[in-house]
């Protein structure tokens, strides 16, 4: 038996495997016994390890394919906007601190949970525009939209802000899935999305208004968001955090909405209490300067109008650390040295982290982030 | 207790003081806040279902609800009496709780049934049961163009649409689910 892979057969022999050049009748993955083919692959289901086949389906090879060509896309794409490729470390004395991501030990440190702390010290040396598309890690992630290990690009525009950082973000989405799908057609559960720019955008609040019917200010007490979730008719606890019931609300009712929407959709002004590592609007100190790009449904993106105060930037850590402490996860250490690069000076700038993968996804209408990974971790 | 991590197809547990058991789940989570698992149920005293988002480090109470494989003894007026063979305990049930399958019940039929507190609230058949035909009208020749079936009595006593050349002494397989007439089958 053989198995044809990109013009070469794999012979399987009692005595180990080799390599031969197949006739050009045989297709990827067909079954061959002598000269003839005796099963043409379907592709579809991974054979799995001890299989006669020990290879990858003809659909995974092709998604691996559409990866290749999108990521050439979109080094292309930053070239021609003259950004600089940069490589932070992965292994870090000081991954992220935010609640809600873990980090997976390494060595005497962890793996990165996002680059943007080494990037921002880029920024703060001096860079101006610079994109990184790297492995990041964050422990017990699994589902249809979440990997353990996944692919982010990341990118800042110094002296910019997050109108410039919009447009990179549907020209960039637009320009791979062109890329791939030979139009700005992206396709996800079956349907077909334009994501040709500009694209559609709301607020926070007013998604939140029109579709969970609950109102949401930034400034209200915990008990009351609670309150106005409850009253909306979501059930939810009595004792939840701000966060908590606004993400309860907000998957109960506002993602869904999202999802059957027919376009992409930009979701603008996240309240305060969701600012993360973001700066407050000048004008309305209730609001963030944050946005996240869906499509589909699927969260592609989120931006931030960087928090650029050394200050402020402690205070949000030390927030961060204290909550960790509290509901007794991880703690990790401070990172002095980004405290350090904002005290000597962080132009103003905007940057965003988007997930390839889910792009990937998107332009070849893979369903979950499985099918456009080379191996899913339970394969290894 | 359980936690998020423990939500699997087919966990039971205890919400409003009704036994649900999990029919679907998936890993959620927004950027930047808790992961959440988004979960139906089904209610196993009625068949509802709802969807809820299950926050991680939120804690779901385990119900007290087994399963057995029980034997079908006989049926006492509107109740199904099933038996234990393990330890010979018998049990009596609504015939309500199969509906119209009640009737395709054969002495000694292995069924489970679940129970909740002690208490039987569910009993589920095989899905296909062999039953013999004890009688049917003869079809009529010529009438086999496309799905004319007729009635038959089956052992049980229960009446199944069959195909026409069915014949009393047939064994026949048939659907607990939609009370169908699947295939004939070789004694």
């Amino acid at each position: 038996m053989l198995a044809v892979d990109g013009g070469f057969a794999l012979v399987r022999g009692e005595r180990g495997d080799a390599r031969v050049a197949a006739p050009p009748a045989w297709r990827a993955g067909d079954l061959v016994d002598g000269d003839e083919v005796v099963r043409a692959y379907s592709g579809e289901e991974y054979p799995g390890p001890g299989s006669e086949v020990a290879r990858l389906p003809g659909q995974r090879m092709a998604a691996i394919r559409s990866r290749a060509k999108a990521l050439a896309a979109l080094r292309g794409f930053f070239a021609e906007r003259d950004f600089v490729e940069v490589e932070t470390p992965l292994l870090v004395p000081s991954p992220g601190l935010e609640i809600h991501l873990e980090a997976v030990p390494a060595g005497t440190g962890y793996l990165i949970t996002s680059p943007e702390y080494q990037m921002k010290r880029l920024l703060a040396a001096g860079f101006e525009q610079i994109y990184q598309v790297c492995k990041c890690f964050r422990a017990n992630e699994h589902g249809p939209h979440h990997a353990s290990e996944f692919t982010m690009v990341e990118w800042y525009r110094g002296y910019a802000d997050l109108e410039a950082i919009i447009r990179d973000t549907e020209e960039l989405v637009a320009h791979i899935v062109t890329a791939v799908a030979g139009q700005p057609l992206a396709s996800y559960a079956g349907r077909a999305i334009n994501v040709a720019p500009p694209w559609p955008r709301m607020t926070v609040r007013d998604a939140m208004q029109q579709w969970a019917g609950v109102e949401v200010h930034g400034d209200e007490s915990a008990a009351d968001l609670v309150a106005a979730v409850r009253r909306a008719g979501i059930e939810i606890a009595e004792d939840l955090a701000w966060d908590d019931a606004f993400f309860t609300a907000f998957l109960a009712r506002v993602e869904p909405a999202i999802t059957a929407l027919e376009r992409p959709l930009i979701l603008e002004d996240w309240p305060v209490p969701l600012a993360a590592l973001a700066r407050r609007k000048p004008d309305d100190p209730r609001t963030a300067l944050r946005f996240e790009a869906y499509v589909g449904g699927l969260e592609l993106a989120n931006a931030f109008g960087e928090l650029t105060d050394p200050v402020e930037q402690r205070s949000r850590f030390e927030d961060d650390l204290r909550i960790r402490r509290e509901r007794g996860k991880a703690v990790y250490p401070i990172d002095d040295k980004l405290l350090a690069a904002l005290a000597e000076g962080l132009p103003p700038c905007a940057g965003i982290a988007l997930g390839f993968d889910r792009v990937v996804m998107l332009a070849t209408g893979a369903p979950t982030i499985e099918k456009v990974l080379s191996f899913t971790a339970p394969e290894l | 207790m359980y936690d998020t991590s423990d939500i699997r197809k087919g966990l039971k547990v205890l919400m409003d003081g009704n036994p649900w058991t999990v029919i679907e789940f998936q890993f959620v989570k927004p950027g930047k806040g808790a992961a959440f698992t988004r979960t139906v149920f089904k209610n196993l005293l009625n068949g509802k279902t709802k969807e809820m988002n299950i926050r991680s480090g939120e804690k779901l109470e385990p119900a007290n609800v087994d399963q057995r494989e029980m034997q079908f003894l006989y049926k006492e007026g509107g109740d199904l009496v099933l038996m234990d063979q393990t330890n010979y305990e018998q049990v009596s049930v609504s015939a309500d709780m199969v509906g119209k399958a009640a009737d395709l019940m054969k002495d000694n039929l292995p069924c489970t049934v679940l129970f909740f507190n002690e208490r039987a609230i569910d009993v589920s058949l095989p899905t296909f049961v062999f039953l013999e035909v004890t009688a049917s009208e003869p079809g009529v020749r010529g009438d086999t163009s496309g799905n004319v079936q007729k009635p038959a009595t089956v052992e049980t006593g229960a009446e199944v649409m069959v195909p026409l050349f069915i014949r009393v002494g047939d064994m026949i397989k048939v659907d607990t689910r939609t009370h169908e007439y699947v295939e004939r089958v070789a004694k």
